[in-house]
């Protein structure tokens, strides 16, 4: 199956198909006029590539490793390597998108920088890129996620991030997604860094585009371990899907399988979980049209999902049109089966990861591999901010 | 023909269907057209609404939690008697829900022939939607801000022109209790002349009579949102409309 369709790339109003776009009101377009502009000039400016390169270089740690697990490789009958950006300072892929639109807002003179966050990580990413660049930030985080994420609440603030909490709605990060939209049309002169592929265009493409670094990796890293730069299969978790984007950008038109994971909760059929593609259906939310978790009135419901970094009711429009168009296979994963990977990696490979990234992991049982197949697992972050709700599990099997 | 004159000085009110009472539209339109209002602003709640400050998400949720929804809302316009216009305000998700088409042939069929839809833009509007606006003679009134090109505003005008522009300060979602809905003189003028014979008015943070008078100055008429919806909520709203409307209003 060779695409020849180009997924990653939207048309001239942002659109993949038939999702994207910018649906915003006309007193955001000044800001996301002036991004776009932002971003096209300094795509091909040399001097930003250095600086962002060296960044992810020599402060992020990249390239980060292409392990081959032969636990799971054993296990699972396929030749398995994990693409390590849990060993990424801060702890997760998202520091690759924040430096990034850092950069790219210091270029653009701004001094404040608001954020969304769900599970912690890409406010943790961003209050550090403020720290580094000596600017401004402000965190807009769901209530509730900022009790189960706790920890990453500690760092934004040693950081020096002012972190408020989102109280409408179900209090998380669609939630903190609203507060941080408000917060930009009242304060338009604030840099607005979103963490996932959502939002209106350009967003989607900036932030895959911040993220492909993943998939040029494993590229060159797949030359060297196997003498190909092709895998034969792409695992990566999806809440809004920007480590999946990430991951995916540079095979999209290649002939490699490309696996999203979506978060099951406590089942697809059980009303509360956070399966955006298996559960939704078009709509707009936060600027995009895309596939979103709705009820008979068009009102976007709560979704659940033990990790607070897949707790969301839409999904990047790129990935949408991929799915919709079966380019990309998306596959569900319960809080239990995720939480159990978690523990297998754990006890079997000595890596404790996130619970997002556990849910890429646990799509392992579900797959049928060819012995000679090479797979890789986007372990887009590391699991010490999961502590509390490891703990409890690890208490009720010892 | 438009129905919202030029240099009228029109006054409208921004009601939340569904809030308080899920019921309560049909009995605030009766009440609005006895007080002499020029038009309604009905809105349908939506669980996410990006532009719109406390007050008004805080209706919404009210009014979602109350069962509110578009059919309900339509069933609940059919039982009116309604002898001025009511515009439609809502976000896009629960009408692409109902089914874009079917919605407009429900506001055909209820004599509502204008919708206001922030998260449209023109480009989308002109993309993938406009023949079907078009095509049940329902025009989209676009919101404009004093940030918006001559240019821009100029082709908003035109596709607006049976209906108005919506001009509200460009840094603000509503009902901010601190800033004002004033736009300088010569944003007015520039944003006149380049709106051209369509009429414009002007909303978001309108508060007292003195902000009225003064977007009537500048525009066609002033839209009360975030204020009227807070009297509602405090049963003071006979008393607010006497506050912000104009002498010969209150005699009526």
């Amino acid at each position: 199956m060779i695409s020849t369709i180009d997924y990653k790339q939207p048309d001239e109003l942002g659109f993949y198909g038939d999702f994207g776009g910018a649906f915003i009101p006309e007193l955001l377009r000044p800001n996301v006029e002036e991004l776009n502009n932002a971003f096209l000039a300094m795509r091909d400016n040399a001097t930003f590539q250095e600086e962002f390169q060296d960044l992810l270089r020599n402060y992020v740690g990249r390239p980060s490793p292409l392990y081959y697990s032969q636990y799971l490789s054993e296990t699972y009958g396929a030749k398995i390597y994990l693409k390590r950006e849990d060993l990424n300072h801060t702890g997760s892929h998202k520091i690759n998108n924040a430096l990034g639109q850092i950069l790219l807002a210091q270029r653009m003179n701004k001094r404040k920088i608001i954020a969304e966050t769900g599970a912690g990580q890409h406010g943790v990413a961003t209050a550090t890129a403020c720290a580094l660049l000596k600017m401004e930030c402000i965190v807009f985080m769901g209530e509730k996620d900022m009790e189960r994420q706790a920890p990453n609440v500690q760092r934004m603030r040693m950081l020096g991030a002012t972190v408020i909490a989102a109280t409408s709605g179900s209090k998380t990060l669609k939630d903190a997604t609203n507060e941080a939209i408000r917060y930009w049309i009242n304060n338009p002169d604030a840099y607005y860094l979103i963490g996932s592929v959502v939002g209106p265009h350009p967003y989607p493409e900036m932030v895959a585009y911040f993220q492909s670094v993943i998939s040029q990796e494993i590229r060159s890293q797949l030359i060297e371990k196997e003498g190909k730069s092709v895998p034969d299969k792409v695992i990566a978790c999806v809440g809004g899907g920007s480590n999946a984007a990430g991951a995916f950008h540079h095979f999209y038109c290649e002939s490699t399988e490309l696996i999203a994971v979506e978060a099951g909760g406590m089942g697809v059929d059980s009303g509360k979980s956070a399966a955006t593609s298996a559960l939704g259906i078009d709509g707009v939310l936060h600027g995009s049209k895309t596939i979103l978790m709705q009820d008979e009135d068009g009102q976007v419901v709560e979704p659940h999902s033990i990790s607070a970094g897949l707790d969301y009711p839409g999904i990047g429009p790129e990935h949408a049109n991929a799915i919709r168009k079966e380019r990309t296979l998306a596959i569900n994963v319960t809080d239990q089966e995720a939480v159990d990977a978690a523990f297998e990696l754990t006890r079997n490979e000595g890596i404790i990861p996130a619970l997002e990234s556990a849910h890429a992991i646990a799509t392992l049982k579900k797959i049928n591999f060819k012995s000679d197949e090479i797979v890789v697992i986007n372990l887009s972050g590391r699991g010490d901010k999961d502590m509390s709700t490891y703990q409890k599990h690890y208490e009720s099997i010892s | 023909m438009n129905p919202f004159r030029k240099n009228n000085k029109q006054l409208s009110i921004f009601v939340t269907a569904g809030f308080p009472e899920l019921n309560a539209l049909p009995s605030q339109i009766e009440f609005s057209q006895s007080k002499g209002i020029d038009f309604i602003e009905v809105g349908i709640p939506f669980s996410d609404p990006m532009a719109d400050g406390p007050t008004i998400q805080e209706s919404s949720e009210i009014a979602l939690k109350n069962g509110m929804n578009v059919g309900l809302m339509f069933e609940q316009l059919a039982t009116v008697n309604v002898n001025i216009p009511l515009v439609i305000m809502s976000y896009f998700n629960p009408i692409m829900h109902y089914g874009l088409e079917r919605f407009l042939k429900q506001c055909k069929s209820c004599g509502i022939a204008h919708v206001i839809l922030p998260d449209i833009s023109m480009e989308v509007y002109k993309k993938l939607y406009r023949t079907t606006f078009e095509k049940y003679g329902v025009t989209l009134c676009f919101l404009i801000t004093p940030s918006t090109s001559s240019d821009r505003i100029s082709k908003m005008s035109s596709l607006s022109s049976n209906g108005f522009l919506y001009l509200v300060s460009s840094n603000m979602t509503t009902g901010n209790s601190v800033k004002s809905a004033s736009v300088s003189e010569e944003d007015v003028k520039r944003i006149r002349e380049a709106a051209g014979d369509t009429p414009m008015m002007i909303g978001f943070g309108i508060k007292s009579r003195g902000d009225v008078l003064e977007a009537q100055k500048n525009a066609d008429g002033a839209i009360i949102g975030s204020a009227y919806i807070r009297a509602l909520s405090e049963g003071r709203q006979e008393e607010f409309i006497s506050s912000v409307s104009s002498p010969e209003l209150q005699n009526l």
